[in-house]
């Protein structure tokens, strides 16, 4: 039977191997290192597609389990496993990464084997993060994480590179290292870096609220939330094209895992006490980020700012939990929760999608800014389309997948209290406003300059990874139900697990 | 006295190092200058030789010879397998170095195998005097190779300052010995930790005993406030010597500590009463000072050896907070810390030998400027040492500081491991400098490095290791536990 084999090891191994196999093979013959790069990002894909396919929906259980002893002498083990809620990530991360390959098949002429390596080892440690039931296995690949993002950044990325990469890498370890301490907290009184085993662990109030603020101190600087959002905006600005998608489409959902698999089922009680905090951050997020991203001149940074837009969304739906579960309205509490994943996997289309847009056109003007372009419809018809098609998903579009999300997230907001939904509902105002303004500037009107004028329509490869991410943005928005039925019976399950006080 | 041959078999090792030493200085006197490599195989190969004699004396028991001043026990195998390897790497890596800088002598060695010889003493001792006497073995030893390249003035001046704090140093100890052993009239560890276990001493003489000791050790170690000859000595002596100083004396001086403290004196570590009764709070104020100047300085530093040389200090830092936990647990990871650092110290300075070559020093951080485009193999190396350094899984050098916090939180000093993550973060920044310099910075120096085979393949076992450990490390980690008798 297929759910016996070591699928999980297999996904993140593979990648892993293959990626030191491509950097052993050096620049010597670029091809064949594009090539076999390729060929194990999509062997990975089909590796994990039997995760979704031979996963049971009924139960909350974790599924695929391995688990063998790491360190003996701390307890810590090499204990992989998924449910509903990661597993749709997982497939995500497999998704992305063949079309981060393809697309910068051409475009990185500077040292492609440790590129295109660097990418798979990424995607290898990222599948990790999301099925370590260990904490310690858990902390390892993210921090394991920071490594190739770092070279990505630094290595590859535009003319503020090494300013944006040490921020990066300094935001997100300053985040985790007080994590750590709180894991191993939690490993002297539970005797084991078991997460399940955290998650029935009792704690007082305090050291929940103490654990939830070191928690909080990791996650929300990887979500990003306001206020420690402002490493995202140069790092997306400066990294180079697939880095800018890898980032938005998978490592912001790091942030929002951990809030789901530690913050909320190991700290309840200070989930609870603390939501007006998260809500209020998240509120700020979506509508003073928003309007932050109104103004920018720089579509990369745009895009970055509503990436931190949208993750408000996935933290408001998270969190405004508590409140629903207060006045008891039945399924609104897991609408709010659900509406979040949905809007975490949306946004791991959309983001990649506007970001890989960006990057086409980069790659012909070599700039980013909304004032060097202008008519671009009228000499790339066909990227136009797309551009436009994309944009209006992140606007929130019917009929998108942006739009699922967004409008779960906001009808749980609405059970809790109507002006948690009011603020939450402008985003589809400052959304539209942000991105549609954008496109007219980049996409419509003359044609702005010589520059312009000489732009070719994209090319096949282009056009493969574009219209792979259109497929899913539209499949995903009419027909949300495989998705949701996916995660049904964990998110029940959390919010069975978060109703009951730990005190 | 009864004299008995048996006795000498636990001190085999350290007979086999002597007489090792006695061979080079002789041989090397009868061979002829371009056949000089004849001393550095048979150094080579002896320190090979007592690695083997060392692992067949080992023994799980443990064993007190000399009327007691001498004990072979796990944790004395165990350093000094650390203490041969590490030694054998030195040597390995500063051949070239040596070669193309005419200081290609054989007293490099014979002092070289003397200071092995002193260290491994020290982690056998027994005794206040064995423990001096290696101590002291040591220090002589590394006095003459800092100053080894004797037309250089820089040498020559931290050579001096080494000698004048060193001696200082000696001096504390040996005052701290004498209040102890006045006190509690012993010099033999395990006489000495049943009497403090008597209790009724004069307890002020046991704490000033302990505050020179302290010092003294501190000294040693390089910790703040005494760190102030580590920067200048790192940079003064010749590279091929700071290599040897920053990484295998840590092993001896983490030997020192534990017999000192620990075998000695763990009845006064003062941490069931709150930290501040006993040398606990000496080693917390110590550490805490180390890793905080060690981190921060190090950030300012332009010269690779200096920057080196205040890691080195966060690191003591680190080493410390394993100590001061006092249990088991914390024992083992700042022995596995120890040794991890003195692997990762020998890596980073290998390479900094690596890039040096016949009148060039790399000595400043620009010349790793570009050094994925000169050589991508060897910036993959850095890299992993680098980021061992700093404490990024999944290299070893994370696991060396969980096992610490770990150890620290165990005792309810929760606070420090906050402080010592804290410090951690900072330490970040300065080795992703050295990684953003020779990974996105374009070179200066575009002249390939020449570097021999031999130093090729050491320093890839080196740098790879930092990964492999880190994906595995419940081999070492159960070694550290025997050692220390977990």
């Amino acid at each position: 039977m297929i759910a016996d084999w070591p699928l999980l090891t297999l996904t993140i191994w593979l990648p892993i191997v293959g990626g030191f196999m491509v950097l052993a093979s050096g620049e010597r013959d670029v091809n064949a290192t594009k090539w076999t790069a390729l060929i194990i990002a999509i062997l990975t894909f089909i590796v994990s597609l039997p995760l979704w396919f031979a996963f049971d929906t009924g139960t909350a259980e974790m599924q695929f389990v391995e688990r063998v002893p790491w360190i003996p002498g701390f307890n810590i083990e090499y204990y992989l496993g998924i449910d509903g809620i990661s597993m749709p990530l997982i497939v995500l991360t497999t998704f992305i990464t063949p079309l981060v390959v393809i697309a910068g098949w051409e475009v990185i002429k500077v040292r492609p084997s440790q590129y295109m390596a660097a990418f798979l080892i990424m995607e290898g440690v990222m599948v990790g993060v999301f099925c370590a039931l260990d904490a310690m296995l858990f902390y390892v690949f993210w921090e394991a994480m920071l490594i190739p993002m770092f070279l990505i950044i630094g290595v590859w990325g535009g003319p503020k590179r090494v300013y944006a990469t040490i921020k990066f890498f300094l935001y997100t370890f300053f985040g985790s290292v007080f994590m750590l301490v709180a894991l191993i907290y939690m490993y002297f009184q539970s005797g084991s870096f078991d997460i399940l085993g955290f998650h029935t662990l009792k704690l007082n109030l305090t050291e929940q609220t103490l654990i939830f603020i070191a928690f909080l101190m990791a996650f929300a600087v990887k979500v990003p939330m306001w206020p420690v959002h402002t490493w995202l905006p140069d790092a997306h600005v400066e990294a180079p094209t697939g880095g800018s998608v890898i980032l938005a489409a998978i490592m912001l959902k790091i942030g929002g895992y951990g809030f789901l698999r530690f913050s909320l089922p190991i700290t309840p009680d200070a989930s609870h006490s603390l939501d007006w905090l998260i809500i209020g951050m998240s509120l700020i997020a979506v509508v003073y980020i928003g309007f932050v991203a109104l103004i920018q001149q720089d579509m990369k940074k745009l895009i970055a700012y509503s990436s931190i837009a949208h993750m408000g969304f996935v933290t408001l739906g998270f969190f405004i939990v508590f409140i629903i579960s207060q006045e008891n309205a039945g399924s609104g509490a897991a609408l709010g929760m659900q509406g979040g994943m949905v809007q975490m996997v949306s946004h791991g289309f959309i983001s990649a999608a506007m970001f890989l847009c960006v990057g086409v056109l980069y790659d012909r003007l070599h700039s980013r800014e909304i004032g060097a372009y202008g008519g671009v419809v009228n000499t790339m018809p066909v990227f136009a389309a797309f551009m436009v098609f994309f944009a209006m998903a992140n606007a929130g579009l019917p009929g998108t997948s942006g739009f699922v999300g967004e409008f779960m997230v906001i009808l749980a907001s609405f059970r809790a209290d109507f002006w948690y939904a009011f603020l939450a509902a402008t985003t589809l105002i400052i959304g539209a406003a942000y991105t549609l303004w954008m496109v007219k500037r980049v996409v419509f009107g003359e044609v702005a300059n010589e520059g312009v004028a000489s732009l070719q329509d994209m090319n096949q490869r282009e056009l493969i990874v574009l219209g792979t991410l259109a497929v899913a943005v539209l499949l995903l928005g009419l027909w949300p139900a495989p998705l949701v039925e996916v995660m049904d019976a964990s998110v029940n399950n959390l919010l069975q697990h978060i109703a009951v006080s730990k005190l | 006295m009864q004299f008995d041959a048996t006795q000498l078999i636990p001190v085999l090792p350290e007979i086999s190092l002597l007489i090792l030493a006695c061979l080079v200085l002789v041989v090397d006197l009868f061979i002829r200058e371009e056949r000089r490599i004849v001393s550095y195989v048979i150094s080579q190969v002896g320190l090979l030789v007592t690695l083997a004699i060392t692992l067949a004396v080992s023994h799980p028991e443990a064993q007190i010879v000399f009327d007691g001043s001498y004990i072979r026990d796990p944790m004395s195998d165990v350093l000094k397998i650390g203490i041969l390897v590490v030694s054998f790497m030195v040597f390995l890596y500063a051949k070239d170095y040596l070669k193309e800088r005419g200081l290609f002598k054989g007293e490099f060695y014979t002092l070289g195998l003397f200071a092995v010889l002193g260290m491994c003493i020290m982690t056998s001792a027994n005794s206040f005097l064995t423990i001096y006497l290696g101590l002291e073995l040591l220090a002589l030893c590394l006095y003459a190779l800092v100053a080894f390249n004797r037309d250089s003035p820089q040498g020559a001046e931290a050579a001096m300052k080494y000698f004048v704090l060193g001696a200082l140093a000696s001096g504390m100890l040996l005052y701290g010995i004498s209040m102890i052993y006045g006190a509690t009239g012993t010099l033999r560890f395990d006489e000495l930790a049943q009497v403090v276990s008597a209790g009724d001493l004069n307890r002020m003489v046991m704490i000033f005993g302990i505050v020179f000791l302290v010092i003294g050790l501190a000294f040693k170690l390089g910790a703040v406030p005494f760190h102030m000859w580590a920067p200048d000595v790192y940079q003064g002596a010749p590279t091929a010597v700071t290599l040897f100083l920053s990484s295998v004396p840590k092993i001896a001086a983490f030997a020192l500590a534990m017999r000192l403290l620990v075998d000695g004196l763990s009845g006064l570590h003062g941490g069931v009463n709150g930290p501040w009764q006993g040398w606990q709070g000496m080693l917390i104020i110590l550490a805490v000072l180390s890793m905080g100047i060690g981190n921060l300085v190090a950030i300012a530093q332009t010269n690779i050896k200096r920057m080196l040389a205040y890691s080195t200090i966060s690191h003591v830092g680190f080493i410390m907070l394993g100590i001061l936990a006092g249990n088991q647990a914390g024992y083992t990871a700042a022995m596995f810390y120890t040794l991890v650092y003195a692997l990762m110290s020998a890596g980073g300075f290998g390479i900094v030998i690596a890039l040096s070559r016949k009148g060039f020093e790399a000595e400043n951080l620009e010349d790793f400027k570009g050094l994925n485009q000169r050589n991508p193999w060897f910036a993959g190396m850095m890299l992993l040492l680098m980021f061992s350094m700093a404490g990024v899984p999944p290299t070893v050098g994370f696991f060396a500081k969980l096992f610490v916090l770990e150890a620290v939180v165990s005792v309810n000093l929760t606070w420090l491991a906050l402080v010592g993550v804290a410090f951690s973060i900072i330490g970040a920044f300065y080795y992703i400098r050295i990684v953003k310099l020779m990974y996105f910075d374009p070179p200066v120096d575009e002249s390939p490095l020449s570097v021999g085979i031999d130093t090729q393949v050491m320093l890839s076992i080196n740098g790879l290791a930092m990964l492999i450990l880190g994906l595995f490390p419940a081999g070492l980690f159960a070694l550290c536990a025997n050692a220390i008798g977990g």
